[in-house]
């Protein structure tokens, strides 16, 4: 454990100091979310839309999945926020090794889920519940637009789920730099910037849990 | 800026994860229910109070500068907008000769 930084940072040349330099780093990143809000969004809308003209489909479609993988990811998910936002908390009391221990727990977190996601996909696509035109399921009596309904499952969670991805990748490159000792109580910027981004997709699982996994 | 060396104790860090778990049982537990016509509401509801938990705290808007709630709320509003516009195109459109 070390409170002093082996590298410290040096403000880039176009601040005139470290408090704009962060808040400029983090304004950016908010107007990313924003953009994020708004593509995730589209596909909201279309579900929503689609969810009203034909509740039946959704109603069967959600029957395919297990919401209690849904809800051990939903959980997964949440911890990982939870170590995220820890690994900035230890950073700013200075206790390096703990910050870099989060940032491994979060990063297994996200394993987890993609682990999860691989089961869940490779079921599915192993019953021929695949996207679009490759929807090959004829076991059951199923309906006629059952394949709208994994259309949405598939952009959805697909999207999340490339999302999650690279959010493990720039994890990754921040348990490098804070193995590194880049990071400490006067600069952790990194951390709060991909910390947002990591949050954002927690933001959006919490809402595609209910609404994939739990159609009434 | 004060406000970005602010540090969220360590207890409100749990608390909040306790909530957000404890909501997440509640989210499975309400969907075994029916409420009619609230389901979504309901369901929605409970997501948008674990949302508001997680920007508050996690991503720290509660401490931080408050132009960034504006500009996610902003990207939350023109949500609304494109939901509306679409939900008026689609039902103000004549059956017999929509595609839909």
């Amino acid at each position: 454990m070390s409170t002093v930084e082996a590298k410290p940072h040096k403000v880039a040349h176009h601040f005139d100091s470290a408090e704009q330099e962060v808040a400029a780093s983090k304004l950016g990143i908010w107007l990313f979310l924003c953009t994020e809000i708004l593509m995730f969004g589209g596909l909201f809308v279309g579900y929503a839309i689609y969810k009203r003209m034909y509740p039946e489909i959704f109603l069967q479609g959600s029957t395919f999945l297990d919401w209690k993988l849904g809800a051990l990811n939903t959980v997964v998910l949440l911890v990982s926020s939870l170590t995220m936002a820890l690994s900035i908390y230890y950073a700013q009391k200075g206790q390096s090794s703990k910050s870099t221990s989060c940032l491994w727990l979060t990063l297994l977190c996200g394993f987890i889920f993609m682990g999860v996601k691989y089961i869940e996909y490779s079921h599915k696509l192993h019953l021929g519940l695949a996207p679009g035109a490759f929807f090959s399921y004829t076991e059951t009596a199923t309906l006629q637009g059952l394949p709208l309904y994994f259309s949405f499952y598939y952009c959805m969670t697909g999207l999340h789920g490339s999302h999650v991805l690279a959010g493990m990748v720039l994890i990754f490159w921040l348990i490098i730099r804070s193995h590194k000792k880049h990071f400490g109580p006067s600069y952790y910027t990194p951390l709060e910037c991909v910390g947002l981004f990591w949050h954002l997709v927690d933001l959006i699982w919490i809402y595609l849990f209910p609404l994939l996994y739990l159609v009434e | 800026m004060s406000s970005n060396h602010h540090i969220v104790p360590f207890n409100v860090y749990i608390k909040v994860l306790s909530a957000l778990l404890v909501l997440t049982v509640f989210t499975v537990l309400v969907a075994q229910m029916d409420f009619g016509v609230f389901n979504v509401l309901i369901a929605m509801g409970i997501a948008t109070i674990k949302a508001t938990l997680v920007l508050l705290f996690f991503m720290h808007l509660k401490y931080d500068n408050k132009l960034f709630p504006v500009i996610f709320l902003a990207g939350v509003f023109f949500l609304v907008v494109i939901f509306l516009f679409c939900e008026f195109d689609i039902m103000t459109r004549i059956p017999e000769s929509s595609v839909l």
